[in-house]
């Protein structure tokens, strides 16, 4: 069973969600069936992937692909899968991941399973579980096709190191057609000095208990000692103390850190939706009936301008990130 | 310039799902049906483009007869016509899909605008499968957008930034929260809206691809351990995050 993943590069070599999806490929076939597919690849990201058991990568190297465009992806992904009679295409459901898979699956006549949780092998191919209604269900879903396209999200699957394997790159090309009709990417800004609510780790989030922009500080230290991103309830960003991108919930970003540590929210049905999948949950808030307990491992009850700076300097003190 | 706007109907966020008695569907009894929340950006969107280039916004919907509720809304707000293409299930998106853009086809439109994905199965796949069943571009995540002559500039929200992107008309695009302030509609609009015809389109006769086997609620066991905040409380969670969760 062969499987193609497609792997996303960082500055420093691989984002850590591919590492995720080339180890969730190795719970499916042994390591010689599996073939990555990177998009202008560096050394870097090569022996990255190498610390995953990858033994080969198709790189592609094409001035048509340096401004990146989903339709393309999609056409070299594509390519590349028939090259190597993929069973299984497998990407991640990040933002690039989630754009390109369903057109992948239109080319490949292929059937789509997105935002995968779990992954479970099935003869020759293999079967899925995937949160629906916010993550309030989930279902197991089957292909009915040869082929199958796959997404897994971001921090579910754990990125495991293997024995160190040397990668054997090749250049790939694909048939384009040059006057296929596509959107291409003029320019990228990334958000300075701040980690990503949805590629983070951990997440200290606070909500209207804060009462203000000007006590995010509380958050920002707490984040700070953790090595955290920032997120926030839709109630803060709604009042305009905090920008959309870091909003964790429904109309926001759905979240599964190691540790979500919600300061001052009350946990709307809304907002629980985009982090309950968190493997471990601490809340603080005042108010003891306050819903985000019900779903919490820890909570505090308190007063969040008590707490935040305590809780602060003890965990500095097991961590020393100050 | 013609727009198409496809929208969907889901449950209230705040429902409670509980699982029907053939184990793999969401139980409807009980259950408020609401406009997919991002597609009302994709609504006013596409009003905002007639409003600016002329020509005619058509809504779209797939599901069942009362789906038509959520045309009605689209309607009330200033869609020019709406339409259904009836699909009960409404499971599989490369069915739904390829129902979609068959009406594309059959219609032309310049635009076609989705909200960024629609709450009830979370795939954000069907705007890309109807952009390739059709040849065409699309830009999901889109926050900003602007339409001159025959191009697109787009601003889409990624990982840690935005990215600005470039693409021609026609175009499929997905709408993100901030694109737009979507409109309410006025009363005497409604009660306009509710006499209009809404024509119907046929499923189309692709093959299903995927299947669900089985739906099961979330096993949300939590640890519960509930603290004060007294120093040594506080010392106590710390340890506990430390030694027992292992995460500090």
């Amino acid at each position: 069973m062969n499987i193609l993943v497609y792997l996303e590069t960082s500055p420093n070599g691989l984002k850590r969600s591919s590492s995720e999806a080339l180890t969730a490929a190795r719970a499916l076939a042994g390591g010689s069936h599996i073939t990555g597919i990177m998009f202008n690849g560096t050394p870097a990201a090569f022996n990255a992937a190498g610390e995953y058991g990858l033994q080969r990568c198709l790189n592609i190297n094409d001035k048509i692909i340096e401004q990146f465009s989903n339709g393309l992806a999609a056409i070299a992904i594509s390519d590349a899968a028939h090259a190597i009679g993929a069973k299984i295409v497998i990407l991640s459901a990040t933002a690039t991941g989630k754009d390109i898979a369903p057109r992948i699956a239109v080319r490949l006549q292929a059937g789509l399973l997105a935002d995968c949780v779990e992954l479970i092998p099935s003869g020759d191919s293999v079967e899925a579980v995937r949160p629906i209604y916010a993550g309030k269900a989930l279902i197991r879903v089957k292909p009915e096709t040869a082929v199958v396209v796959a997404t897994l999200r971001p921090n579910v699957f754990t990125a495991r190191k293997t024995e160190r394997t040397t990668v054997a790159v090749e250049a790939f090309s694909f048939a384009s057609d040059k006057d296929v009709r596509t959107s291409v990417v003029v320019s990228t800004s990334q958000n300075m000095g701040t980690i990503d609510v949805a590629e983070a780790d951990v997440i200290v989030s606070g909500g209207r208990g804060l009462k203000g922009p000007e006590n995010f500080h509380l958050i920002e230290e707490l984040a700070r000692s953790l090595g955290a991103a920032v997120g926030a309830s839709r109630a803060v960003v709604d009042a305009g103390w905090r920008p959309h991108r870091e909003q964790v919930g429904q109309t926001g970003k759905t979240v599964a850190p190691s540790m979500y540590v919600a300061c001052g929210i009350s946990g709307a049905v809304q907002h629980l939706a985009g982090m309950s999948t968190s493997k471990v949950i601490v809340a603080i808030n005042k108010d003891k009936e306050a819903p985000i307990f019900k779903v919490a491992d820890y909570g505090i009850v308190g007063d969040v301008f008590e707490v935040l700076p305590k809780l602060t300097s003890k965990i500095s003190a097991v961590t020393g990130r100050h | 310039m013609n727009v198409l706007v496809c929208i969907s109907q889901v449950p209230d966020t705040t429902t409670k799902i509980t699982v029907s008695p053939d184990g793999k569907s969401m139980n409807p009894q009980g259950v408020k049906f609401i406009l997919n929340p991002y597609d009302e950006f994709a609504i006013e969107e596409g009003l905002r483009i007639r409003e600016k280039f002329g020509g005619t916004v058509t809504t779209l919907t797939v599901g069942g007869e009362s789906a038509k509720e959520i045309l009605r809304t689209a309607l009330a707000m200033g869609s020019d016509t709406a339409a259904i293409i009836k699909d009960e299930e409404r499971q599989d998106s490369y069915i739904v899909a390829s129902s979609i853009a068959d009406v594309a086809r059959s219609i032309s439109p310049d635009v076609i605008l989705f909200g960024r994905q629609s709450i009830d199965f979370d795939s954000f796949a069907v705007p890309s499968m109807v952009a390739e069943l059709l040849g065409w571009p699309n830009i999901s995540m889109v926050s900003s957008l602007t339409i001159e002559d025959h191009s697109v500039t787009a601003e889409r929200d990624i990982e840690g930034g935005k990215e600005t992107i470039e693409a021609t008309l026609p175009c499929v695009i997905a709408a993100q929260k901030g694109l737009n302030d979507p409109r309410y509609p006025k009363l005497p609009d409604i009660m306009k809206a509710k006499s209009k015809t809404i024509s119907e389109h046929p499923k189309s006769s692709a093959v299903r691809r995927v299947n669900v086997l089985d739906m099961k609620l979330p096993d949300t066991k939590r640890l519960n351990k509930i603290f004060g905040e007294s120093d040594q409380e506080l010392d106590e969670v710390v340890r506990l995050l430390h030694e027992e969760a292992k995460i500090i």
